[in-house]
């Protein structure tokens, strides 16, 4: 067997183990998608009288808003992944997986893969569910944002995975999940689109990648799909998973960890 | 098997301007031959699980080398894991996942297929006295079943060279003999090599052909149990003479034993009791009693008591096992870790 191979078999592994375990316990799952269906149920009403003054492309309240909670989806969603490992770390099933030949990055990758599957049943939900609340979008357009929010997840949650297994402790990474995100919801344009906001804010959400990716998915629905803020979005969307990549497999592979 | 030289292991603790090196294992040389089975024995903090993550390919050696199975641990990593089998501290297995599912996903990241796997992991279900609890999860299983879990887990795609950490800490004292049945099974039944890390004096007498002694991260000592009781303590040898005016008679006997003639040192009386250390005293007791009977000595009763592994470590280390365990020592970076 070559390494490609025993590399994905090895991955596959990993990643049927993972989601036998979630589906035995699909709670999870629900309580994944709860928070944007909230959002979209509770948030979106209040939407509908102003979108029009958003000039954002354009003037359904669930167009708007759809795009901002995916990618809010993909962020927290993924960021909290990390969270089951420090679990499987403590019961000694990470050190076991690591005693064995088995690429050490295929142990990432398996559980990367459980991730952005996950993720990917709770965007549809969250597109379906927007539809049928009078979501107008392309169709090409839905296609590209679900698939920006499934790199950007897959960012997020190998970040998430690198912070589990470097801090070992669900104390610490609570507070530092939250501190990351907290800035990243307000400056992303998420819920209300940042030309709301004065040239100050506008100017330090100018260096908030998850912004532009939000603008990009926002284009997208919009159907305009060749503007400069799809380039920017997808371009970030990318730069943030070989990032998160790097960061995921450099501490998957450490002697020490 | 395990041929280790030199190896070194430091750890930082501390920040900032208290940042102190802790040599956590500080030179260690080891050889284990196939077949042996090896009680790596130290109190806590000595060392031990460090050195073994070093030895599992877990850990990078700040220092030495060390050749697992005919591969170096560094260079050649995966040769290693392949051929050993590894029991950790804290157990393999998810608590919210089936018993058997665990073992099978684990056989197959050795490279097995699921059907060699399940065979496999079913067979040493039923010898490992699991039977029936495949689709059982670990958070619903006794502390003795986990551990025997966690064992099949170490042993399923049957390694030359099984590692065990601390493997009965915890257990009542039934599950611990059951589980020390099994231990001597890997080697009689399966024909591996094992070795174990333990801060229990009797498991180590119990399981292992050799003793391997660490601590502060150097090893002390190194031979069968029996070698090392011989020759760093002797035997107790503890006579009670039936009348008073016979004790000082038994004792200058006995001291004559330990010194040579004429000597008392060492020798304690108590009462009608007389006592003293002697080497071997299997060879020397039958004459000892034949100079006794001689010199009209008698006796009440006599006792040889054999000389425990916390003698050896005592006379090793000047200090007891069982303190150096409960003393709180100071950097525990295998604590730390594990």
């Amino acid at each position: 067997m070559n390494a490609g191979t025993s590399f994905v078999r090895e991955s596959s592994i990993v990643f049927r183990r993972q989601i036998r375990m979630n589906l035995r316990n699909p709670a999870w799952v629900l309580i994944g998608i709860m928070q944007p269906v909230l959002y979209l149920l509770l948030f979106g009403p209040l939407l509908k009288p102003l979108v029009a003054s958003f000039d954002t492309g354009t003037d359904n309240a669930y167009t708007f808003l759809v795009p901002g909670l995916l990618v809010q989806l993909g962020m927290f969603g993924a960021f909290f992944a990390g969270f089951g490992l420090i679990g499987e770390w403590r019961e000694g099933v990470i050190e076991a997986e690591r005693v064995t030949p088995a690429n050490r990055s295929a142990l990432l990758v398996g559980r990367l893969a459980r991730d952005v599957i996950q993720l990917f049943v709770q965007a549809v939900i969250l597109v379906v569910l927007g539809l049928a609340m009078g979501m107008r979008g392309s169709f090409a357009g839905i296609v590209l944002g679900v698939l920006l929010t499934l790199v950007i997840g897959g960012a997020c949650a190998a970040a998430s995975n690198a912070l589990a297994l470097t801090t070992k402790s669900e104390d610490v990474m609570a507070p530092v999940i939250n501190i990351v995100m907290m800035p990243v919801l307000l400056l992303s344009g998420i819920l209300l689109p940042m030309t709301l906001g004065p040239g100050w804010l506008r100017n330090i959400s100018d260096f908030m990648p998850f912004r532009y990716i939000v603008d990009a998915v926002r284009d997208g629905f919009a159907g305009d799909l060749a503007t400069s803020s799809v380039l920017w979005g997808s371009v970030w969307a990318v730069v943030l998973a070989a990032l998160g990549a790097w960061w995921g497999t450099a501490t998957f592979r450490r002697e020490n960890a | 098997m395990i041929q280790a030289r030199g190896l070194v292991q430091t750890f930082h603790t501390g920040r900032g301007k208290n940042t102190k090196e802790v040599r956590a294992v500080d030179g260690v040389d080891l050889d284990v031959h196939e077949g042996e089975v090896v009680g790596f024995l130290g109190p806590n903090g000595a060392g031990k699980t460090t050195t073994l993550r070093m030895l599992t390919t877990l850990l990078r050696p700040t220092a030495g080398t060390a050749t697992v199975a005919g591969h170096d641990v560094v260079t050649e990593s995966v040769q290693v894991r392949r051929s050993i089998g590894y029991v950790s501290q804290v157990g393999a297995t998810f608590s919210g996942a089936y018993a058997g599912d665990e073992v099978v996903d684990h056989g197959m990241l050795y490279g097995m297929s699921r059907a060699d796997a399940v065979r496999r992991g079913q067979e040493l279900f039923a010898q490992l006295q699991l039977d029936g609890l495949w689709k059982r999860m670990p958070k619903n299983m006794s502390g003795g079943q986990k551990r025997r879990l966690d064992v099949v887990m170490g042993l399923i795609h049957d390694p030359r060279l099984v590692f065990l950490d601390e493997p009965t800490t915890g257990l009542d004292p039934q599950a611990r003999a059951n589980l020390w049945e099994h231990i001597q099974g890997l080697r009689t039944r399966l024909g591996a090599t094992v070795f174990l890390t333990t801060h229990y004096l009797d498991e180590a007498d119990v399981l292992a052909d050799r003793i391997v002694i660490i601590d502060q991260g150097r090893i002390v000592a190194s031979d069968t149990s029996d070698n090392l009781k011989a020759q760093v303590a002797g035997d107790l040898v503890d006579l009670e003479v039936a009348a008073d005016d016979q004790v000082a008679v038994a004792a200058a006997r006995l001291g004559a034993l330990v010194h040579g003639a004429g000597g008392v040192d060492g020798v304690e009386t108590d009462g009608h009791h007389v006592r003293a250390r002697v080497q071997r005293a299997g060879r020397v007791v039958p004459g000892l009693l034949r100079d006794l009977d001689n010199a009209g000595v008698e006796l009440d009763s006599i006792e040889v008591i054999r000389p425990t592994l916390d003698d050896v470590f005592l006379s090793l280390t000047g200090r007891s096992l069982r303190d150096a365990d409960s003393a709180d020592a100071p950097n525990q970076p295998e604590e730390v870790l594990a």
